[in-house]
Parts: structure tokens; sequence; C-alpha cells
């Protein structure tokens, strides 16, 4: 069994909560710092982004982390080093652009993230119909590929992803990039019951949940809550890094008590 | 008959699954209308009264003399309404869009011509359009902006990256992302993820079909090359395409060689680029060791862009069309040439294809006949250009 299909087949509570960073956001060494305290605010996975120049589906706020961690020299090798001091703690999960995978070799990536100790990867910008060699390699090495849906997907879509998801899928909760809003979508749950209809793979939600109600609320629905944006803005407005830590820390205890409900 | 997903093994579809249905939906409507006759005979109706085709295939007779080579034409695509090529496959875009019932269209630009011709066409079809442009292509190419405002078109300025054509087209596919259902993304380039590619040389063919005929019917033979500059490439591949199965004829395509292409500052994405995925479509990418997209350089804000349509990289591999580059001060020196010998005064970007026959006039025979795409004019460019040549 997958770490992924173990972690939410076991789970004690509605939906896991699995936070996002961008690795080496705000520094490689604050990083660390934000890491811990998403173990010690309750995460039951931790989403780690590989910088890119050009993030397709990211909103401002995560286009700006990415660009602050590449301006401090931040690869993808550092990330996979990274993600390899916390997968022994959480399992993780890499969010990466296909150039990124592309420039290292679709297998050489891959073997890597698994030397790591990495779960899953996303790539957002790696359509199922583009991806049937990347989710054979995954398999080969043991790493889940982690496709996403969203909620223009057609069922007939909505089927071909499920083939060959595994670990978890990623509803994208509304059309858009990533980004906090202040309202879901109403049509979520009626998305969410269109993907269920059609796969056993758990589903998490991601894209503009940012707070305890919200989170709340998608967790009658999903396995699993992606809060990305959100967190980094808090970390962004912290300033100092153990300020970060807290409010960060603090944040997440909030977001896990509403999962559990 | 489906429409070309791959060139070999560029192209493809690398977005966000939130588009891959809107993909799917334009390639299906594509297919429909243009198998249509009454969707043809709409388009060829606006290319002649709106956009003032067929343009002429003007022999550069002082230019020819000057140069003592080949002799050359000069397919005047300057000469469409708003002064480029691009407008040609707006009018077909905007059509589509109707068709599609979309009640907003939004377009990436880099000089200013794309977004200039997607604004006219928005605006003849009284459609909202939103334009997004780097600011440092809104700084250098100021008179265009006035012109998309004063067409209608909201103008957004793009502050990431590099702040020019390449950050332009990332905001609005992420606009596109947001707004897909209403929206319509009219892609400038033979580039983006299928079905852009093709669809954008299909609706620019119309130059190479028409200086085919007008070639043969002037000098009652075929062109010996056709010289094209290539920035995402829909000029060069609007010109070439009825002319790639005709193997004796030599294609050249070139690239923005900046400050020179070992100054690292340049836009020559084939000559030095490699492989790799940028807006969607896999293709030659000008990139790190890690697959960060690296940022282009040109003089001409249309070829300031660190990709290239996948067809191209394609045509590269094949040895069909060569690849090869001249300086921004190469582009400067014929850009005055060309006024003063012509009295034509051409973009920067056209300005490319009319420095590399200059430089390697020494190759050509006398009885070799040339066509340069001259794919835009110049108004556009002159302060820039004053003040690079220290006019002002």
């Amino acid at each position: 069994m997958s770490a992924l299909k173990e972690l939410f087949a076991n789970r004690q509570k509605k939906a896991l909560l699995m936070p996002y960073i961008t690795g080496g956001y705000p520094s490689m060494h604050a990083c660390g710092h934000v890491l811990d305290a998403f173990i010690e605010g309750g995460a039951d996975m931790i989403e780690l982004g590989v910088p890119f120049s050009d993030p397709l589906a990211d909103g401002p706020v995560v286009q700006a982390s990415a660009q602050q961690a590449l301006d401090e020299g931040v690869t993808p090798v550092d990330v996979l080093e990274l993600a390899s001091r916390y997968s022994g703690r959480l399992p993780v999960v890499l969010l990466v652009y296909y150039n990124c995978v592309f420039a290292c070799g679709q297998k050489e990536f891959v073997k890597a993230a698994a030397a790591a100790g990495v779960s899953g990867l996303i790539v957002p910008d790696l359509p199922v119909d583009e991806a049937s060699e990347f989710i054979d390699i995954c398999r080969a090495h043991g790493v889940d590929p982690i496709l996403l849906v969203a909620p223009t997907s057609t069922d007939e879509r909505i089927e071909m992803i499920a083939a060959r998801a595994s670990g978890f899928i990623y509803c994208v909760s509304v059309a858009g990039v990533t980004g906090a809003r202040a309202s879901l979508s109403g049509q979520l749950p009626g998305f969410l019951a269109r993907v269920r209809a059609k796969t056993e793979v758990p589903l998490a939600v991601g894209f503009g949940v940012s707070s305890p109600e919200q989170a709340a609320a998608v967790a009658c629905h999903a396995d699993g809550v992606i809060i990305g944006s959100k967190l980094i803005s808090i970390v962004r407005d912290a300033g100092e890094i153990d300020i970060a830590g807290r409010a960060v820390k603090t944040f997440l205890s909030q977001m896990n008590e509403a999962l559990k409900q | 008959m489906s429409i070309t997903a791959r060139f070999g093994p560029y192209g493809g579809r690398y977005v966000p699954e939130t588009v891959i249905p809107a993909l799917d939906e334009l390639a299906a409507a594509y297919g429909r209308l243009r198998a249509d006759p009454g969707f043809q005979s709409q388009l060829d109706e606006l290319l002649k009264n709106f956009v003032g085709r067929p343009t002429p295939l003007y022999f550069a007779e002082r230019l020819t003399a000057k140069l003592g080579g080949p002799r050359v034409y000069l397919k005047r695509e300057d000469l469409c309404h708003t002064g480029a090529h691009k407008i040609n496959n707006t009018v077909g875009q905007l059509l589509l869009a109707v068709e599609m019932n979309k009640s907003r269209v939004i377009a990436e630009t880099g000089a200013g011509q794309h977004g200039v011709a997607t604004a006219t066409a928005a605006a003849l079809f009284g459609i909202p359009c939103a334009i997004y442009m780097g600011e440092k292509d809104i700084d250098r190419q100021e008179l265009n902006v006035v012109r998309m405002k004063l067409l209608g078109a909201e103008v957004i300025p793009v502050s990431s990256g590099s702040r020019t054509l390449k950050d332009a087209m990332n905001d609005a596919i992420r606009d596109w992302v947001t707004n897909v259902e209403n929206t319509y993304y009219v892609i400038g380039s033979v580039a983006g993820p299928a079905p852009y590619p093709a669809i954008v040389r299909e609706l620019q063919s119309v130059i190479g079909r028409e200086a085919l005929a007008q070639i043969q019917e002037a000098e009652g033979r075929l062109p010996t090359e056709l010289i094209a500059c290539v920035g995402g490439g829909s000029n060069a591949m609007g010109l070439f395409v009825s002319f790639l199965d005709k193997e004796e004829i030599r294609l050249t395509g070139v690239e923005a060689g900046g400050e020179g292409l070992d100054s690292g500052r340049h836009g020559a994405s084939i000559e030095r680029g490699k492989r790799g995925v940028l807006h969607g479509s896999l293709s030659y990418v000008l990139q790190d060791a890690y697959g960060q997209i690296m940022e282009a350089h040109s003089i001409s804000a249309g070829l300031d862009y660190p990709g290239v349509g996948p067809e191209h990289s394609f045509l590269h591999d094949e040895g069909r069309v060569r690849y090869d580059s001249v300086t921004d001060a190469e582009a400067l020196k014929a850009f005055t040439m060309l006024s003063e010998t012509e009295g034509i005064i051409p973009a920067l970007e056209s300005a490319h294809a009319i420095a590399y026959l200059a430089k390697h006039i020494d190759r050509f025979a006398a009885d070799d006949l040339i066509i340069v795409n001259l794919s835009g004019r110049g108004d556009k460019d002159v302060y820039q250009a004053a003040r690079a040549l220290e006019l002002l």
C-alpha cells in the first residue's frame, strides 16, 4: 500500500490537513522553521513546491514566493534535500511544473524524488492526456502521480483521470489560479459529488481555502484540504521567522480543529 | 479533418486541466468552421474589405540595386490595416469567438501589434477586450498602448518576471483559466497549446498563398528563397506554409540576436535554446539547467520572447527551414537602409529579415529571386529607433 493510500485509509478526522509552502521560501533556513510549524500545527501531509519562473497555475501570492525563492538561488535539488529531511516525519508531496521535470529528465526526476522519500508528485501543467509516460515512471518508482480535476472537467475527462489516479485526486475548487478567496463556490459540493461517483481514490480540495469555516465546509465533501496561499501570506506578513512559525502553528491548529468536527 | 496537435515531438497541451475542455471545444468549433463555406466567405470578405488584402508583392528595385545581388521582392504585410500581419489572425479568431458565443476576448501582446489587431477586431464585432502587456513593453511601445485604448480595449500592465511578452502571456493564460466559461483567448502567434499553433498558421497562410501566386505572375517562376523574422513565428509560418513542399526553395527564419548570441542577451530560442515546455507547448526554449525560463532580449519587442512556435522547432530539426540571427545593431542599420532606399519604414521585427539579407548578400547569385516578408510597418518604432540612432 502506498504511503498516501495508507494515510487516507487510517485517518481519524473528517479530512486531512495538507498545508503547502514553496520550497526555500522565505529562505532555505526559514522554510525549515515553517515545516516544523506545519508538524506542530497538526499537518497530516506536507506539500512542498519547487519554485518555477513561470508558474501558470498560481496567483500573485504563490508567484511572489516562488520568485523570492529563485532570487535566493533555490534549485529543485535544494527542495528535494528539504523533502528528504521531512519525509521521515510526514508524507511529503512535491508540486513541480513540468519544465523542471522535463529539463532534468522525467525518469531522473522521479528517481530523485523517490530517493528523497517523496510520496507523490503534482504537476499542475501536465494534464492526464500528456502524462501517460510520467505516470508509468511514477508507478515504477513507488511514487503516486497526483492528477488534478477541475470544475470544468467533463464527466468523460473525470473518468479518464480517475482511471489513472492514485494517492489522491487534487480537486481544484474553482476555475482559476491559486489564492485565498472570500467564499467558496456554491458549486463545489456538486462538483465533488460528480468526481466521487467515478472513483474510490480520496479527494483533496485546494485553491482558495483560507479559513477554518471554509475548511469545515469542505471537509463535509472531501478527504483532504490543501491550504497554500493563505499560509504564504501569513509567513510573508510576519516578517521575522519566529513570529511566522508561531502564526503558522496557531492558524493550522485552528484549521485542524475544524477538520476534526 | 482534425487539427494538428503535434509537429513531430513538439506542440501538445501542457496547461492546467481547467482549460483542457475549452481547448477541446475550440478544436471542435474550428474544425467545424474551417469546412463551412459560409465562414470562409465571411473571412474572405473581411480580409478583402477590412484588412485590405491582397497585400502587394513589391519589387524593391532600389534595394536590389543597392545590395547588388539577387532580385528582392517585399511581401507588404505592413500595408494591412493596423500595420502588420497580426490582423489576418485576429479577424479569423474573432469570428470563431462569436461562433462560440464568447462574450469577452483577451490577448497578450509584445510590440503591441497583436494587441492592436485584437482590439481592432473586437471593436469591429462589438466584444469587450482586455490586453495583457508587460510594463517594459508599455514603455517602449507607447503609441500602440494609446491605439488599443482608443479602440476601447482595457490594457492591463504586467509587472511580473521580465515584464515583457512572456509574462504578458502568463497573465493572459491565468485570466483565461479564471474566466474560461465566457472568455475567448486570442493567441497572437503560432505558439501556445494545441490547437492554437495550427489555427494561427492556417489563418496566416493567406500571406504565402498570395505570395506564391503573385511571384509567378510577376516573374513567371518560383522564388529561390524566402526570408522572414521569427519571434513566436506567425508571419514566417504564414509565408512558408505554401512553400514547404517545394523543397528546392530555401526557407530562412531570422531570430533576434540582441547584443550577440554570446552576450547571453538575445532571443534566439532555436539557435541557443533547449527543448522545453513554455506556455503550453513543447518547443525550443531559452532556459537554465534546472528548466527555469530565461529572459530574452531584443531591441524589437515582438521578438523579445524566450520561446518559439512548436512547428518551427520541428522544421529546424527536419532541416527544412534554416534559422539564423542578426543583432540589434544590424537590425537598426537595415531599418534605416530600407527607409532611405525604398521609402518604407519597416517594423524593427521585419528589419531583422532585411538585415539578414544584407549581411549575407555575398551568398546569393544575381539570378536568385528572394521574397522578404515585411511583416509590419515601423511607425510604432520610430521614437525607440531615433533614440538608438541618436536622432533625438
